[in-house]
């Protein structure tokens, strides 16, 4: 009893346990030093962690899940509750995903959250994407963490789209015929690589427990390894914060992990779980019943993809016949492979988009304030075009449905999105651009001005003024802390001549970043409150810092 | 058979052929299509003659003074009773305006009317009549082979249970969910607006049966997962994902990040 060393003995059920734990694994060193990692608090960074949260769903789900299907195209004879097929030949994969939903007990509810969960994670996903896009959280040091949240919207695309095609239902089976078509477009080894995948000629025997073996370990395993690595660069980067006082590019102000972050964090686990499952037990989801068995011959109307996939489908839906065309009698099918060449071509951009801004604007340093999307026009309104160039992609696979309840043309919404498909882009940017501009604008003369406060007064000699109620400090300060881009001209090598490459950069920055509104500075600050305590207000040029 | 092998080579031996080929492929196609052709006698002299009274003030503008059609619509003259019923008793005739398709309307005529007016353009010439009741019997169908049928036939524009679909140029095909049984049979026997064909050779009666029952059980069975979203596939759960799933989500991350006030 008294041979005891320790020098404190824990009062408490859990401090024993936690001394207890302490003195074999020595944790205390890590969980000081995490649980005093600082996150800030605002509902638009916390979107990442919903594709997080509907991810780990998704295993959660994904695991009752294998512990019935099977994955396996051998023919049975159904003869299930579902009397509309009852005593049809059906796959053991259809047959075991229609006694999940209407035998297991619930099974159909797990179904449904894996699939929901599955449109939720994609979803979150993107407007994860767009977030950091818009407010320029992917530059240095954050580029590499941009291309792998791409990546991870790729992979977790294709983990979607094997997953659809697991039930072997006539839906997901039109999906992989379409798969099939884009394999056999590719030249020359098109055939080749689709008798590769399904083991011979479309749709084979094999293709299920292929995709399975995808869908449920290389995919995921891929996945988690990506979101391992995202993370743990959010730790190390640390996140970025919104431009107010006190906020720099070297501190985070928010909270710390331990207790509130982790808290709000686990509590919102749950929340978007409920969600999920409120969703999943009130609304149907993929209605495999529905489909029938998968068989080449029918598709119905109304066949699309999941929402992700859509924009691939679109494409094929909005490209017109002539782009097939033949070269010494073999078929090129571009009206086929572009859906691939853009699908890549919008991936690629968006990686390497970091690098471009950066190399524009000769921007070598690190961003840890986000800038508001007006406060960069220009790269606001190119993400505005993508995303207006993606939407067209996307509507475009739901064409036939907008026609039936808009009492449109089919033939004629093909026609629109094919405008918008090429004028769509460039229309979004020049609005997006004027619209971020007249903002900031907005923002000077808030900021120079005050509020309107809609009360007139009149002045001794007879002139009408309203009133404007100047800005707390906290607001000036958070609608003037931004910097406006800097146009470089192009600068001449270290063998004295200007490059070809420095000379298209000069003028892609001029183009793109010349229009701009710098913040009010000081001096414009204490000029414009000189005015108002002359109370000779208006008399100064409201366009001032607008370069032009 | 010395007879017939003199006279095989003889000029007219290839008019006989002919003859008896005609006689042979029309007869067997009278037997095979007779039970279902309009028998004029089901309607009385007067049902004719009233419904003449109704065609040529309701119809004849655009299908002629004898149903014999005009440049603003096709002749009547063998489409049968069922046509008339379908096209009448759903509201889409008379036509309520020209377009790419009769749109459905509460119906014009009353049930005697359209059954004058079907008395009087069956007797324009044979034509399917109003399916018997035997064949709308959902009882006696079978909807496993129906939904085989449907998949096969009917799913490429209607949608896998009904749900209605987009065709080219403004027309579609519309929801099967709320057409009877009666109507069901006849748009498959006489094929309206920019709908195929489906005569008793191609899906027999039963087959038509079995196709009606499985639309009824898929459009009547309740749902077992919930709200069907219309039973339009991935576009509608997409939409519900974005515009009610990630409202869901902004509306959480707002409310935990808001600051006590």
């Amino acid at each position: 009893m008294s041979t005891t060393q320790q020098t404190q003995k824990p009062a408490t059920a859990v401090g024993t346990v936690a001394q207890w734990t302490e003195d074999r694994t020595g944790a205390s060193k890590a969980v000081r030093e995490f649980g005093r990692k600082i996150f800030p608090s605002h509902w638009s960074f916390m979107l990442g962690e919903v594709a997080l949260y509907s991810f780990i769903i998704l295993v959660l789900t994904g695991t009752f899940l294998t512990f019935w299907f099977k994955p396996a195209m051998g023919e049975v004879i159904y003869n299930g509750p579902w009397t509309p097929l009852r005593g049809v030949t059906i796959s053991e994969a259809y047959e075991s995903t229609l006694e999940i939903s209407f035998e297991v007990r619930g099974g159909l509810f797990i179904r449904q959250m894996h699939h929901w969960a599955a449109l939720l994670f994609m979803a979150a996903l993107s407007i994860h994407a767009l977030r950091v896009f818009f407010t320029g959280a992917f530059r240095k040091p954050r580029e590499i963490n941009w291309v792998i949240g791409i990546v991870l919207s790729m992979v977790g695309l294709g983990a979607g789209f094997t997953g659809y095609s697991l039930p072997d239902d006539l839906l997901s089976g039109n999906g992989l015929r379409i798969i099939d078509g884009l394999l056999k477009s590719i030249p020359l080894i098109g055939t080749y690589i689709s008798f590769f995948l399904f083991g011979g000629e479309f749709p084979g025997t094999d293709i299920v427990s292929r995709l399975y073996t995808l869908h449920i370990m290389i995919l995921p395993a891929v996945l988690i390894a990506l979101i391992g690595a995202h993370l743990m660069f959010v730790v190390i980067h640390k996140h970025t914060q919104w431009a107010s006082p006190g906020h720099t590019q070297k501190n985070v102000v928010g909270e710390p992990v331990l207790p509130t972050f982790a808290a709000k964090g686990g509590g919102f686990f749950f929340l978007i779980f409920a969600l999920v499952a409120f969703i999943s037990s009130i609304f149907t989801t993929n209605a495999i019943w529905n489909y029938g068995p998968y068989d080449p011959s029918p598709v119905s109307a109304g066949t699309q993809p999941d929402w992700y996939v859509g924009w691939a489908d679109g494409i094929l839906r909005i490209m017109p016949g002539w782009m097939e065309f033949y070269i010494f009698g073999y078929p090129i099918s571009l009206n086929i492979n572009i859906a691939i060449i853009i699908m890549l071509f919008f991936w690629l951009i968006a990686m390497v988009w970091p690098w471009i801004e950066a190399w524009m604007l000769k921007d070598n340093r690190e961003h840890h304030i986000v800038d508001r999307p007006r406060n960069n026009p220009t790269r606001t309104a190119l993400g505005v075009a993508a995303a207006v160039w993606y939407a067209v992609m996307w509507a475009g696979a739901s064409g036939d449905l907008v026609a039936v309840f808009f009492h449109m043309s089919l033939n004629d919404m093909i026609y629109i999105f094919r405008i918008l498909f090429i004028v769509g882009p460039f229309i979004a940017f020049f609005l997006t651009r004027r619209i971020c501009l007249s903002l900031q604008r907005k923002d000077r003369e808030l900021v120079l001005h005050g509020h309107e406060t809609g009360q007139i007064i009149r002045l001794p000699h007879g002139e009408f003024q309203e009133r404007h109620r100047a800005l707390t400090p906290h607001e000036a300060w958070t609608l003037t802390a931004f910097e406006a881009p800097q146009v470089l001209p192009a600068q001449p090598g270290k063998d004295g001549k200007v490059s070809g490459l420095e000379r298209m950069r000069a003028r892609m920055a001029k183009y793109f970043y010349e229009d701009r509104v710098h913040p009010v500075t000081k001096a414009e600050l204490d000029a414009a409150h000189a005015d108002h305590d002359a109370e000779v207000e208006g008399a100064h040029d409201d366009t001032a810092g607008l370069e032009k | 058979m010395k007879l017939l092998a003199a006279r095989r080579r003889h000029p007219m031996a290839l008019v006989v052929l002919l003859l008896v080929g005609m006689l042979l492929t029309g007869g067997a196609y009278s037997l095979f299509t007779g039970n279902t052709t309009a028998k004029a006698d089901e309607y009385s002299a007067s049902d004719i003659e009233q419904g003449q009274k109704l065609f040529v003030s309701n119809c004849a503008t655009c299908h002629g003074m004898n149903a014999e059609g005009s440049d603003n619509g096709p002749s009547l003259i063998g489409v049968g009773a069922a046509a008339v019923d379908f096209q009448v008793s759903t509201g889409r005739m008379p036509l309520q305006m020209h377009g790419p398709q009769g749109q459905v309307k509460p119906a014009q005529f009353s049930e005697e009317e359209t059954a004058q007016m079907a008395g009087y353009i069956a007797s324009l010439g044979p034509g399917p009549a109003v399916p018997d009741e035997e064949w709308l019997n959902t009882a006696e169908g079978d909807s496993a082979a129906g939904g085989g049928l449907f998949r096969t036939n009917c799913a490429m524009c209607h949608n896998v249970v009904g749900a209605g679909g987009a065709l080219t140029r403004g027309k579609y095909a519309p929801s099967l969910s709320d057409v009877s049984e009666k109507h069901l049979y006849e748009a498959m026997q006489t094929g309206p607006q920019n709908m195929p064909i489906f005569n008793d050779a191609n899906l027999t009666p039963e087959e038509k049966r079995d196709v009606i029952t499985y639309v009824r059980e898929v459009s009547e069975t309740p749902s077992a997962g919930g709200f069907k979203l219309g039973s339009l596939g991935p576009v509608a759960e997409g939409l519900f994902i974005w515009f009610f799933g990630l409202a869901g989500v902004v509306g959480i991350t707002l409310w935990l990040t808001a600051r006590a006030k």
